[in-house]
C-alpha cells in the first residue's frame, strides 16, 4: 500500500456518478451537420486548410496547427465543407468563433491510416506526430500534450484518472470498457518522457475502473493507486502532492520537481494516433442529470449539443444545460454549440438539482474558505483585494496559483461567487501585462527611431561637410590653373559657382540620357502605333502653336 | 566636533559623488505609466517629453487620450496630487486600433513611413506599404500625411481574442428587509 499525502482542504459534494454509468458507453449517431471550431486547444487557433467546398475524408486534416502551442483539426466524418465561418462555441463568453462546418455524406470514408512503431521514433518527432494528430489534454484543459510531453528524464508520470468532479464518468467508462488500450495509450507516454515510475490515480468511488486497470496493468510495473474522493484531486497539482508527496512550486511546473501528469484519456488518444493512425476526432461524453436515460456516448468532436441531448431524453423541468462538471462548468446559452475535445460532460440542469444559489450577504470573513482552499490560499484575502481592483495586493497573494476549482464558493455561507472575482481580477491582471508589454516595445521603438534620425541627420550633415571640403579644393586647382588670377577671397564662391555649373551640366547629361524604356524589343506592329501617335502628337502641337499665334495676331490687331 | 564635521562632510561629498543619479528618476516613472502610443494629443511630440513636461512639473496630468483616466489616476497617485477630469480633448475614448494600409490604393510615397513614431511601416519609394501590426501603436499619425487616404484604423482584439471576465454583479441580500420578513 503506497503512502498518500493528502493536499490541503478540499469539498465532497454528492457525486452523482451512479446516475450515468448504469449502462455502457453507446456511440452517438452522426449528425447531418458538424461544426468544428478552430480553437479547440490551448495556444493559438489552428488554420484552416480547406475551402468551402472541398470534399473531405473522415480523418483528414483541416486546420493545421499555427505556432508550436497550438494543434491541428481533424474532420470527423467524410463529407463535403460547406462553409468556414464564426459560429457559437461552448466558451464562457458566449462570443462565436471561426469553425468549420462540415455536411456529412454518411458514408464515413476513412483518409489512409497508418499505425506507427513509436519506439522507432524518437520523441521529437513523436511530439510532432501527436502535434499533427490534434492531441491535446482531454481533462478539460485542452493544453497542447506535446508541449507538456517536452521533457525528458522524468522520476514519475502520473495518469490522471481521478475524475473527482461530480456527474462526470467518463473517465470512469473509458476505464472500464478499454482498459487495455489506456495502458498501451501509457507505455506511450511513458517512453516519450523516459519516466521511471507510472502511477494512475484513481478516486476509491470508481470501484470497476480501479479492478479494470489493475487487470490491465499486471506485468508492466504501473501502479493503480486508489485514493480517497475528495473534490478537486483530479487537479495535477493536488493529485501530484497526494500520489507523490512533492509540491508543484508556485508558478511553476510539475516538471521542474520531476512529475508530468496526463489524463487518462489524453493517454488513451495517444494509443489510437499511435497504434491505429486514428487522430483526435471523438470522445466519450457524459450527458448526466436531469435526463431520463443518463448515459456516455462515444461523440464525434463538432456534433451539435441540442441534438446529442436528445439522446438521453433530457426531462420537461430542464431548465438549462452545463458543459463540464457541476464546479467548474460553464453554462450553455446556445445549444447550437458542438461538442469539443474539451467537452467531457453535458448536464440537465433543473430546479431540484441546481437550486438558484439564495442572495449574498457580505464577507464575515469566517475563513471556511481558507479550510477549503486546495492550493493553501487566503481566498478571504483574495476576494478582498480582487473586490477592491488591488491587483498588486491579490498578486501577493499568489491569486495565480488558484486552480478556480470552486470549492471557496461551495463552502461560503455569505454564498459570494468568489472564483468570478478570482477570474476577474486575473483577466484584468492579463490584460494590463499585455498592454504593459506592448507599451515596452513601443518605447523601444520609439527611442530607437530618434536614434535613427539624429544618426542620419550627422551622417547628412558629415557628407555635406566633405563634399564641400572636396569642390573647393578642386575649385582651388582650377584657378590655381588660370594663372592664380583670382585671389583668397573669391575662393568660395568660385568653388560654389563650380559646384552649381557641374551639378547643371550633371543634370543635363542624365536629361539626355533618359529615354523611355519600355519601348525596347518592340513587336513591328506596335512600333508603327507608336509613330503614328507621335506623328498625331506633333500635328497637334504644330495646330496649337499655330493657333495660339493666330489669337496673338489678333489681339494685335484689336490693339 | 570641527573634526566630526569635516568627516561627515566628507563622507556625503563621496557618496554624493558614487550614489549620483542618472536622469531624473521621476522623469523615468513616469514615462513608465504612459501608454507609449507617441501620438502627441498631449500637446507634446511624444510620450517621453509629456513625462519630462509632468516631471518639470509645468504641465496637467489629465492630456493623455489614450491613457484616459486609468493612466491620469496612476499619474495622481505616483506625484501625489489631486486627481483631475480628463482634458476635453482626451476624453473621448476609442477601441483599441490599428492601422492597416489598402495596398491596392497606396502609390508608396513613403510620407506615412516619415510620419510614424515606431518604425512600424514597411515600404521604400514607388514601393507598396504595409503595417506591421504587432508594433503599430494606433497612433493614427500616419492618416494625415497619406495623400490618397489609403489608411484606415481597424479596431483589435475583437470577439474571442479580446474577451475579458467581468467584474462580478449578483444581488446582495438586505440584512435588515430579510429580517422584517422573517419576523
Amino acid at each position: 500500500m503506497r503512502t498518500l499525502y493528502p493536499f490541503h482542504g478540499g469539498v465532497h459534494p454528492v457525486e452523482h456518478k451512479r446516475e450515468s454509468t448504469q449502462l455502457g458507453s453507446a456511440i452517438a449517431p452522426l449528425p447531418l451537420h458538424l461544426v468544428i471550431p478552430l480553437r479547440q486547444h490551448g495556444g493559438n487557433p489552428a488554420k484552416p486548410v480547406v475551402s468551402a467546398g472541398d470534399q473531405v475524408l473522415k480523418g483528414q486534416r483541416i486546420g493545421t496547427a499555427e505556432g508550436y502551442i497550438s494543434s491541428s483539426v481533424h474532420a470527423p466524418s467524410s463529407g463535403r465543407v460547406v462553409a468556414i465561418e464564426m459560429r457559437p462555441a461552448p466558451h464562457p463568453s458566449g462570443l462565436p468563433d471561426l469553425s468549420i462546418i462540415l455536411e456529412t455524406d454518411g458514408e464515413e470514408r476513412w483518409i489512409e491510416r497508418q499505425a506507427v512503431d513509436y519506439r522507432a521514433i524518437d520523441p521529437a518527432g513523436l511530439r510532432q506526430h501527436f502535434q499533427d494528430m490534434g492531441v491535446v489534454g482531454l481533462g478539460g484543459a485542452v493544453f497542447p500534450s506535446h508541449v507538456k510531453l517536452n521533457a525528458g528524464n522524468l522520476e514519475t508520470l502520473v495518469i490522471n484518472a481521478a475524475e473527482c468532479e461530480p456527474y462526470i464518468t467518463c473517465d470512469d467508462m473509458l476505464m472500464r470498457e478499454r482498459a487495455a488500450e489506456v495502458v498501451q495509450g501509457i507505455r506511450i507516454a511513458q517512453y516519450a518522457m523516459g519516466a521511471r515510475e507510472v502511477l494512475i490515480g484513481i478516486e476509491d468511488n470508481k470501484p470497476e475502473a480501479i479492478a479494470a486497470m489493475q487487470i490491465a496493468c499486471q506485468g508492466t510495473g504501473f501502479e493503480v493507486v486508489a485514493v480517497p474522493t475528495l473534490y478537486p484531486s483530479g487537479s495535477a497539482k493536488q493529485l501530484i502532492k497526494l500520489l507523490t508527496g512533492k509540491e508543484v512550486p508556485s508558478g511553476g511546473l510539475p516538471t521542474q520537481i520531476g512529475v508530468q501528469c496526463f489524463n487518462v484519456a489524453t493517454v488513451y488518444t495517444m494509443h489510437r494516433v499511435v497504434n491505429h493512425g486514428e487522430p483526435v476526432i471523438s470522445r466519450l461524453v457524459t450527458l448526466t442529470g436531469n435526463m431520463d436515460e443518463p448515459r456516455n456516448y462515444e461523440v464525434l468532436v463538432g456534433t451539435p449539443v441540442g441534438e446529442l441531448v436528445k439522446l438521453a431524453r433530457p426531462k420537461a423541468d430542464t431548465t438549462g444545460y452545463l458543459m463540464g462538471g457541476p464546479m467548474m462548468g460553464v453554462p450553455l446559452a446556445d445549444l447550437s454549440v458542438p461538442v469539443v475535445k474539451a467537452s467531457n460532460c453535458i448536464i440537465a440542469t433543473s430546479k431540484a438539482l441546481f437550486p438558484p444559489l439564495p442572495r449574498a450577504m457580505p464577507c464575515i470573513r469566517c475563513t471556511r474558505c481558507a479550510e477549503a482552499c486546495p492550493a493553501d490560499l487566503q481566498p478571504q484575502e483574495l476576494f478582498w483585494f480582487s473586490r477592491a481592483r488591488n491587483f498588486e495586493k491579490a498578486q501577493e497573494y499568489k491569486l495565480f496559483d488558484c486552480i478556480e476549482c470552486g470549492c471557496c464558493s461551495y463552502v461560503c455561507p455569505s454564498h459570494i461567487p468568489l472564483v468570478q472575482f478570482y477570474r476577474f481580477a486575473k483577466s484584468e491582471i492579463a490584460e494590463h501585462e499585455k498592454e504593459r508589454k506592448a507599451a515596452d516595445l513601443a518605447r523601444e521603438r520609439h527611442e530607437f527611431r530618434e536614434f535613427r534620425q539624429e544618426r542620419e541627420k550627422q551622417e547628412k550633415a558629415a557628407k555635406h561637410a566633405a563634399k564641400a571640403a572636396e569642390m573647393a579644393a578642386k575649385a582651388a586647382a582650377a584657378s590655381g590653373k588660370a594663372g592664380e588670377a583670382a585671389e583668397g577671397g573669391d575662393d568660395a564662391a568660385a568653388a560654389k559657382k563650380a559646384a552649381i555649373q557641374a551639378a547643371i551640366e550633371r543634370a543635363k547629361a542624365k536629361k539626355a540620357a533618359v529615354k523611355p524604356q519600355n519601348v525596347d524589343d518592340l513587336p513591328p506592329g506596335a512600333q508603327a502605333k507608336i509613330d503614328e501617335i507621335d506623328e498625331r502628337r506633333a500635328q497637334a502641337k504644330e495646330t496649337a502653336e499655330q493657333s495660339v499665334a493666330v489669337q496673338k495676331s489678333d489681339k494685335g490687331q484689336g490693339a | 566636533m570641527i573634526g566630526l564635521a569635516v568627516a561627515l562632510g566628507a563622507v556625503l561629498g563621496f557618496a554624493s559623488l558614487k550614489f549620483k543619479v542618472e536622469g531624473n528618476p521621476l522623469v523615468e516613472k513616469v514615462d513608465a505609466i504612459l501608454p507609449q502610443i507617441q501620438c502627441g494629443q498631449c500637446g507634446f511630440p511624444g510620450c517621453k517629453p509629456y513625462a519630462e513636461a509632468i516631471g518639470a512639473g509645468n504641465t496637467a496630468i489629465n492630456l493623455c487620450a489614450p491613457g484616459g483616466e486609468a493612466t491620469m489616476l496612476r499619474l495622481a497617485d505616483l506625484l501625489g496630487v489631486e486627481p483631475q477630469p480628463l482634458a476635453a480633448d482626451a476624453a473621448v475614448q476609442k477601441p483599441k486600433q490599428v492601422a492597416l494600409i489598402d495596398e491596392q490604393t497606396c502609390i508608396g510615397c513613403t510620407l506615412c513611413l516619415q510620419a510614424c513614431p515606431v518604425d512600424a511601416i514597411v515600404g521604400a519609394a514607388k514601393q507598396m506599404h504595409t503595417i506591421i501590426a504587432s508594433e503599430c501603436t494606433g497612433c493614427e499619425l500616419c492618416l494625415p500625411p497619406c495623400p490618397v487616404d489609403c489608411i484606415t484604423m481597424e479596431p483589435v482584439d475583437v470577439g474571442m481574442n479580446g474577451w475579458k471576465w467581468q467584474y462580478p454583479v449578483y444581488p446582495i441580500s438586505d440584512v435588515r428587509n430579510d429580517a422584517e420578513v422573517a419576523a
